[in-house]
């Protein structure tokens, strides 16, 4: 169990960053969830050692790592934390064989190196230096460097961010078998919303330093009350609102787009009559007609006109004039078929459920 | 060409490099690593030989190594002899004046080394020490040898400084630089020549060979 209870200030010039988080990890894979800034590095830093608190108490069962109280303050090198940073930083100069063995001595390194690159299928790049292997094989033999050492809690740093999605799920493997095995505390750093429920049992959101929402991937993604939350699920949609009317016997309210004459019809939930808002809509639960539609349940049809068409991936991003500036996504068959251009006339379509509406 | 002139300033070019890179090292260290608010005092004490006049420098060495100063009264106690005018004390005021031309360089390629890196060398247990010599020392080549090269070729075409601190005793402190002047005095322009060409031909490898690792024209260290 890793407990962590920091506080920490920055001042950068002008602006002044607190952060102040306090969070129980437990055995398992804890995904640590922020935009960047929001302190997520940081907060890993002070765990491993590798920056200090101003105040608080970080422990893994009754191992202290620091206690402001007691003046404690564990140096990195005795604390036993894995940590797999952003960049990686193996050492350049090394192979990939030194590296992992970079942590151990004596007996062990020859042998314990040995079994870890076998367990993690890199036996072959025992000898080659990082820049020789590829982005993949890279990141393998860091998590294995850091796994190697048997540590007690183990940190990764957006391990996966540089990676395509086969051997993405190789890794998430990888680490899901090491975790069932070991049941160490684990920090994962994403701000991928894949990730978040591939691998998360449990979700810290971390905004501004502050913990602002933790559950199960599920309990925070899916009906985010916070708008920063909102914004890291992916809302692409964010529109200050006010509520214009609410219809209790409904369920529902209306709500106006500040700056605009657009009404969404939202479903309820415990504001004032007038209160501002926020309402955040996904770009692809939006539908998009070339024709007003009839006979449909969703409530909420607005006319537009597209504004632009952008390919990106394997989607379309549309931008959609309808009184404000909303993003679409669609596929290319739909684009095709639709026989989309700037300029075209279209109708949106928004089910009540797509508006999530969200404090301020 | 002044044989005896030219190995002994071989000798004090490597007797000098030699120290200045047992002494250059953890003062590069410091530097690149401290956090102390005065550092800059500190760096710019080490640099001052880059721009004072030798001249100024060697009285300064001569002053502080005479009888008068307790450096001086302390050596003469222990050994009978004052360090003026002797080897060693070339060797001391040389090794004031290179001290720049081996700590900038060195300090530079620790700077270079990506601090990640020392944070995952401390992560996996490693002491500073086995981080220094494991991790910072072996991506810091170029600036290692560049610091060397240039304390060495520094220290072989120095004037002022020897001329004050060491005179000119044939063959304890006569440098190739003091030939070169006693011969353009005797108007002998062709051994000045000599010896001046050799001069130039060593700075200019070495040159070659500081731009040439900096530029990892050859890359032998890893």
């Amino acid at each position: 169990m890793l407990e962590i209870r920091i506080t920490k200030r920055f001042a950068e010039g002008e602006r002044e960053f607190v952060m102040e988080s306090e969070c129980v990890c437990a055995p398992g894979i804890t995904i640590l969830f922020g935009a960047s800034g929001a302190g997520k590095t940081t907060l890993l830093d002070c765990v491993a050692g590798l920056g200090s608190p101003d105040a608080g108490r970080i422990a893994v069962g009754n191992r202290v790592f620091f206690d402001c109280e007691q003046g404690l303050n564990l140096a990195v090198q005795r604390r036993g934390v894995g940590y797999v940073f952003q960049d990686l930083a193996l050492f350049p100069h090394l192979s990939a064989e030194e590296n992992i063995g970079y942590g151990l001595s004596g007996k062990e390194r020859t042998t314990r190196t040995g079994e870890i690159l076998e367990s993690f299928s890199i036996a072959h790049l025992r000898k080659r230096k990082p820049r020789e292997i590829s982005g993949g094989e890279r990141q393998r033999v860091a998590l294995a460097r850091a796994l190697v050492i048997d540590p007690c809690v183990l940190l990764l740093d957006e391990p996966l961010a540089a990676l395509d999605a086969p051997t993405k799920s190789k890794m998430i493997n990888d680490l899901r078998a090491w975790n069932q095995a070991h049941g160490i505390p684990i920090i994962y750093v994403t701000h991928s919303r894949e990730e978040v429920f591939a691998l998360g049992e449990r979700v810290v959101v971390l905004e501004n330093g502050k913990i602002v929402a933790q559950g199960t991937p599920h309990e925070v993604m899916t009906a985010p009350r916070q708008e920063s939350v909102a914004q890291l699920v992916g809302f692409e949609n964010v529109f200050d609102a006010a509520v214009v009317a609410i219809l209790e016997y409904r369920g529902t309210m209306r709500c106006r787009l500040a700056g605009s004459k657009v009404e969404l019809e939202t479903p309820l939930v415990r504001v004032k009559s007038g209160s501002s808002q926020r309402v955040g809509i996904r770009a692809g639960d939006i539908l998009l007609a070339t024709i007003r539609p009839q006979g449909l349940s969703a409530r909420n049809v607005l006319p537009g006109r597209v504004l632009s068409l952008e390919e990106r991936d394997m989607i379309v991003v549309a931008r959609v004039d309808c009184g404000v500036d909303m993003t679409v996504h669609l596929t290319l068959a739909a684009r095709d078929v639709l026989e989309l251009q700037p300029g075209r006339e279209v109708w949106l379509v928004v089910k009540t459920h797509s508006c999530h509406v969200m404090a301020k | 060409m002044d044989w005896q002139a030219f190995w002994l300033t071989i000798r004090l070019a490597v007797v000098v490099a030699a120290v200045l890179t047992v002494v250059g090292l953890p003062i590069a260290y410091w530097m690149t690593y401290s956090r102390w608010r005065w550092k800059f005092l500190v760096e710019a004490v080490i640099a001052l030989p880059i721009v004072l006049p030798p001249t100024v420098l060697g009285f300064y060495v001569l002053v502080a190594l005479g009888s008068h100063s307790p450096l001086g009264r302390w050596w003469q106690a222990l050994t009978g002899h004052t360090l003026a005018f002797t080897f060693t004390g070339l060797v001391i005021g040389s090794i004031v004046y290179s001290l720049p031309f081996a700590v900038q360089p060195f300090a530079a390629g620790f700077a270079a080394v990506d601090t990640r890196l020392l944070a995952a060398s401390a992560t996996l247990g490693a002491s500073k020490l086995r981080t220094f010599l494991r991790v910072v020392l072996p991506l810091s080549v170029p600036g290692l040898i560049t610091g060397v090269v240039l304390s060495f070729a520094h220290t072989m075409g120095e004037f002022g400084v020897v001329l004050m601190v060491g005179g000119n005793i044939p063959g304890v402190t006569r440098t190739v630089s003091i030939d070169i002047y006693d011969r353009v005095q005797a108007l002998d322009y062709g051994s000045a020549n000599q010896t001046a060409l050799v001069l130039l031909g060593i700075s200019f490898v070495a040159m070659c060979l500081v731009y040439g690792v900096n530029r990892r024209v050859w890359v032998w260290w890893k």
